[in-house]
């Protein structure tokens, strides 16, 4: 990177450390921090989307879809969600594969599972074996991203659905009252309410979602963890420039470090947040700012 | 082969007893349910011991972070933010790599790097820390009245704290204890897929779920088993904690009694 750093004599200086960050290899590590942004970025509202459907649906009248979205808020309960992810990956995987190849190969007549092989024709592989890597890549991001959702949507559903009912019933009946209807009722009266309700839970949900990033890293994506592993691992000088012993304890103590001030910075501005919702609420939180101020 | 003899082989391989080698063909219900089953053991151990030995802990804990001496109440809420504000995962792996080349300077953390004693210390940080911040809140929320009767009775110092203030703490902080304790529960399966390494592949039940569903390339299976276990395991910690909630609430009217309700809020 610097000019320097072609001059071995730099070596046994600390400006070793200004060549050894600016890496090639290091450049990766710091863009799997983007990864992990990415993913809190794209799973948040799609988990949040997740989530309020599921809570619709568990107050639906209609009771075949009421049943459905308790099931789904039900599913997280007692078991744990690493679980899940294990599950949803490969799950979700051979799903999308059995389709496109019910589609695309119609006429295959051998069964997809064969004792311990699941095959489907070559036409209905994701992403096709012919297509670049990245599109592998993408594909393997896009399955964990859709897997956090749907796990964490649930976890959202649970609390959205809390949220729902701790909106004063009076609230409805009044709009009732006011010759609404049901969907008019749930549109105009319930969610613009609801919010206040569902943000202590919803924050705390942001946090454990920030804390099962580093689980990407068991769904096969290249991400800060494994960077870490693989940069702090021991380098000889047969194979790096940059010899080093194992630094795999400072990696991840860097990584400690990054999750705490994420998650500092994150109550902060939820905080604030709340301030800013509970602001002229009729609630002990609201009241508490009125004397106050 | 009936599936008693499965029982006699794999019964107890998480623990070193039996089979030495895994399944490679042949992967049939029994040794599936068998072998997951097996790995409960380590889940069980990793969650009972944490858990009793990080009770005392978070009393300290929520005890120092109350405390008036800024000394004790700084040192309590740093590690607090330390073990509740980074994920468990990276605990592990940071812990795991700490005792590895802490073992190359003194042998006596050897036992650390292995992951029957190393992860065990990260689970008992870690929970006490999150327990110390329910316990914390708790003791916070002990009516004033409670204290002041027992100033007026004479009670002050240690014994009214173990027999007016912690009991009192302990009741209203018994239903979060209870979701924190089946958290930790569902927290032991990240053991062996964090730095720890399973000792002659005598894992936890996850570690046997995700054996099978490699070597099966089939998740349909071995993870609704697993799944099964650990809602039995939690139906079991919600019973025994109801029993220790009715016991601490025996001496308040029926009303006004607290009950343990399982709400899944994941409220970590």
């Amino acid at each position: 990177m610097f000019s320097f750093c072609t001059d071995p004599s730099v070596l046994s200086t600390p400006a070793w450390f200004a060549c050894y960050f600016t890496t090639g290899k290091l450049m990766l590590f710091y863009a799997s921090f983007g990864t992990v942004l990415l993913l809190l970025a794209i799973t948040a509202p799609v988990a949040l989307g997740f989530g309020f459907a599921g809570a619709a649906a568990a107050r639906a009248r209609f009771a075949p879809l009421s049943w459905l979205g308790k099931l789904y808020i039900a599913m997280v309960r007692g078991v744990p969600d690493i679980v899940f992810f294990l599950f949803f990956v490969i799950a979700l995987d051979q799903g999308f594969e059995y389709l496109r190849h019910k589609v695309k190969c119609p006429d295959w007549t051998d069964p997809i599972r064969q004792g311990s092989d699941f095959i489907v024709c070559d036409a209905a592989k994701l992403p096709l074996s012919t297509a670049p890597q990245v599109w592998h890549e993408v594909y393997g991001f896009s399955l964990a991203v859709l897997t956090f959702s749907i796990v964490f949507g649930a976890f959202a559903a649970n609390v959205l659905y809390g949220a729902m009912r701790a909106v004063p019933h009076a609230q409805l009946e009044t709009a009732e009252a006011y010759g609404m209807t049901h969907r008019q009722t749930f549109w105009r009266i319930l969610i613009p309410q609801m919010w206040v309700y569902a943000l202590p839970g919803l924050s705390n949900l942001w946090m454990v979602l920030i804390k099962a990033t580093p689980l990407l890293f068991l769904l096969g994506v290249e991400d800060i963890v494994y960077w870490a592993r693989e940069l702090g691992g021991a380098k000889t000088a047969r194979f790096s420039d940059y010899p080093h012993a194992d630094w795999r304890v400072w990696y991840f103590l860097g990584l400690l470090v990054f999750y705490l001030l994420f998650t500092r910075i994150s109550e902060i501005a939820l905080a604030k947040l709340m301030a800013r919702l509970t602001h002229g609420q009729a609630t002990v939180g609201g009241e508490a700012q009125r004397k106050a101020a | 082969m009936s599936c008693w003899d499965v029982v006699a082989d794999y019964g107890l391989r998480s623990l070193g007893i039996g089979e030495r080698l895994l399944p490679r063909d042949d992967f049939t219900l029994c040794k599936q349910a068998v072998l997951i089953g097996s790995g409960m053991i380590w889940n069980v151990y990793f969650g009972v011991v944490a858990l009793v030995s990080g009770f005392f802990l978070a009393t300290a804990l929520a005890v120092g972070k109350a405390s008036r001496h800024w000394l004790p109440r700084k040192l309590s809420e740093w590690f607090i933010f330390l073990f509740r504000g980074s994920p468990l995962f990276i605990q592990f792996f940071f812990a795991y790599f700490l005792f590895l080349s802490l073992k190359s300077v003194a042998p006596v953390f050897a036992p650390f790097s292995s992951a029957w004693l190393g992860a065990l210390v990260v689970l008992f940080f870690n929970t006490a820390a999150y327990s110390g911040e329910i316990f914390y809140g708790a003791l916070l929320s002990v009516p004033k009245g409670d204290v002041e009767a027992a100033d007026a009775y004479g009670f002050s110092g240690w014994p009214r704290f173990r027999r007016i203030v912690w009991p009192t703490m302990l009741r209203l902080a018994w239903p979060a204890y209870t979701n924190e304790a089946i958290f930790l529960f569902h927290a032991t399966t990240l053991v062996f897929f964090s730095g720890f390494p399973a000792f002659q592949q005598r894992g936890d039940a996850l570690y046997y779920a995700n054996y099978f569903a490699d070597k099966t390339f089939n998740p349909f299976v071995a993870y609704p088993i697993l799944a099964g276990y650990f809602i039995v395991l939690t139906l079991l910690i919600i019973w025994l904690f109801g029993a220790i909630n009715r016991r601490l609430n025996r001496h308040l009217p029926q009303a006004r009694r607290s009950k343990v309700r399982y709400r899944p809020n994941l409220l970590r």
